[in-house]
């Protein structure tokens, strides 16, 4: 392992991350719930496409054999593991609002460290910190949070889902700039806010084999697997 | 399940009628109160809809905001089109079909290159027509970064309870049409989709057309 760090509850990060490196989130106490982003350094307005992903491959939710990819064609990274079974990235964030709203707001001032901090937000700064805006943000992903539809269509969140220990492992594809929060996810229901550590563990991930189950899950992740090697043997990967 | 409610306003009396040929986009300001009809003329035609926030054009359609703020993944009569900063822009008012997806987004030359075949990246996808929209309306002062995920009017994608998705044939058809109130200055951007390789267009993209109502004609 290269290093390891826990990000508390309500709480955000960035970081950049190579291809070829292996990014485990892990929810230590169960019910966690990770906001996350992915945008080309190189570029950021590549930028993570939530339809593309889900039409590409055919799906609602995210697990292991799913690739992530831009809305470029190409992918920032493949979901090698999974003990958790079903991501969801389609219900965006809760903003300022929703937190006062559903939990009541906790200001810097009064609590310190323990403020109700908002996933909105959370995006809002870190994108910040490289240059992105509102304009940047896009649909983002909701690791440990399963959000199944109904036939006519409605929406239910499952309070259930999460156990203690469950992980997600990343492999990178291409270099990727990664925004994170560790705040509720907008159709909780709980009482009181929930404040969920997660820990992050970046290790180097073993090659793509030739039979890797995410390239080779669907013919569509072959070819988004040939489009991420063509930009990197072009020079996409040169910083 | 179908959620249809008709409209009551006569196409004589509007303020812009407008065909979109298959493989152009549309783009045009609707003023506050006002009614948009996007009609499907020759059935089964995509309709890749944006819209902005004419105020404040960095504030845009949001699909996870407006999805998850009803608490149903299908857009129809009623449905609020939220913006990424929480604000209604319009709301769905009549809708002769009863579902509009909002998950698929656009087509875009690169994602066709993913979806079905490398040699693909030079048909025309609803994304270029939005990238030469904005670049022949710079005076917005929009760009890529501005392009978020869109509504797919006429287009039906069921999820499963299972977590699939899946690509259904249209519910649409000739003459079917939906219609929006502004609920602000809005700017509607439409691709009126040229996808080929799926049966989104029913594999023969066809015309849609706009109309617009000012407030209170009807």
């Amino acid at each position: 392992m290269i290093y390891e760090t826990l990000i508390e509850g309500g709480k955000h990060w960035s970081l950049t991350l190579r291809a070829g490196m292996r990014l485990r989130i892990v929810d230590r106490d169960g019910g966690a719930n990770v906001g996350m982003l992915f945008y080309n350094p190189q570029n950021p307005l590549e930028r993570y496409n939530a339809p593309d992903t889900l039409k590409c491959q055919h799906t609602f939710k995210l697990t292991k054999g799913h690739c992530l990819y831009s809305d470029m064609g190409r992918i920032f990274c493949s979901i090698v593991e999974d003990t958790a079974g079903w991501h969801d990235t389609v219900c965006g964030n809760a903003d300022r609002q929703r937190v006062a709203g559903r939990w009541g707001a906790k200001s810097y001032q009064e609590h310190r460290n323990e403020w109700t901090q908002n996933g909105h937000d959370a995006f809002l700064v870190e994108g910040g910190k490289y240059g992105l805006s509102r304009r940047d943000l896009a649909a983002n992903v909701n690791w440990f949070s399963k959000v199944s539809v109904a036939d006519d269509g409605s929406m239910q969140f499952d309070g259930n889902h999460g156990r203690p220990g469950r992980y997600v492992d990343l492999r990178f594809e291409m270099n990727s700039l990664v925004l994170l929060h560790t705040c509720p996810h907008p159709l909780n229901p709980a009482a009181h806010y929930p404040r969920r550590p997660v820990l992050l563990q970046l290790s180097r991930a073993d090659p793509v084999a030739d039979d890797d189950l995410c390239r080779n899950s669907r013919p569509e992740n072959v070819r988004g697997f040939l489009n991420t090697e063509l930009y990197q043997r072009c020079g996409g990967a040169q910083e | 399940m179908t959620k249809v409610r008709h409209s009551n306003f006569e196409p004589a009396a509007a303020l812009l009628r407008h065909v979109i040929p298959a493989g152009d986009y549309w783009i045009d300001t609707v003023k506050a109160g006002g009614t948009l009809r996007i009609v499907d003329v020759e059935g089964n035609q995509a309709a890749d809809t944006l819209i902005f926030n004419a105020g404040d054009v960095w504030d845009r359609y949001s699909a996870v905001d407006t999805i998850r703020e009803q608490g149903n993944v299908y857009l129809s009569h009623g449905s609020k089109l939220r913006s990424t900063a929480g604000n209604v822009l319009a709301e769905i008012v009549a809708d002769t079909v009863g579902r509009h997806d909002t998950l698929g987004g656009a087509c875009a030359s690169e994602s066709n290159t993913v979806r079905y075949a490398l040699e693909k990246r030079t048909m025309h996808a609803c994304r270029d027509s939005y990238l030469l929209a904005l670049a022949e309306h710079d005076h917005l002062g929009l760009s890529k970064r501005d392009l978020g995920h869109n509504i797919n009017f006429f287009m039906n994608v069921p999820v499963t309870s299972e977590g699939g998705l899946t690509f259904a044939d249209g519910l649409s058809g000739p003459g079917q049409y939906v219609e929006m109130r502004a609920a602000m200055d809005i700017i509607v951007l439409i691709s009126n989709c040229p996808q080929l390789n799926n049966p989104c267009n029913a594999y023969n993209p066809t015309p849609l057309e706009v109309l617009i109502w000012e407030a209170d004609v009807s």
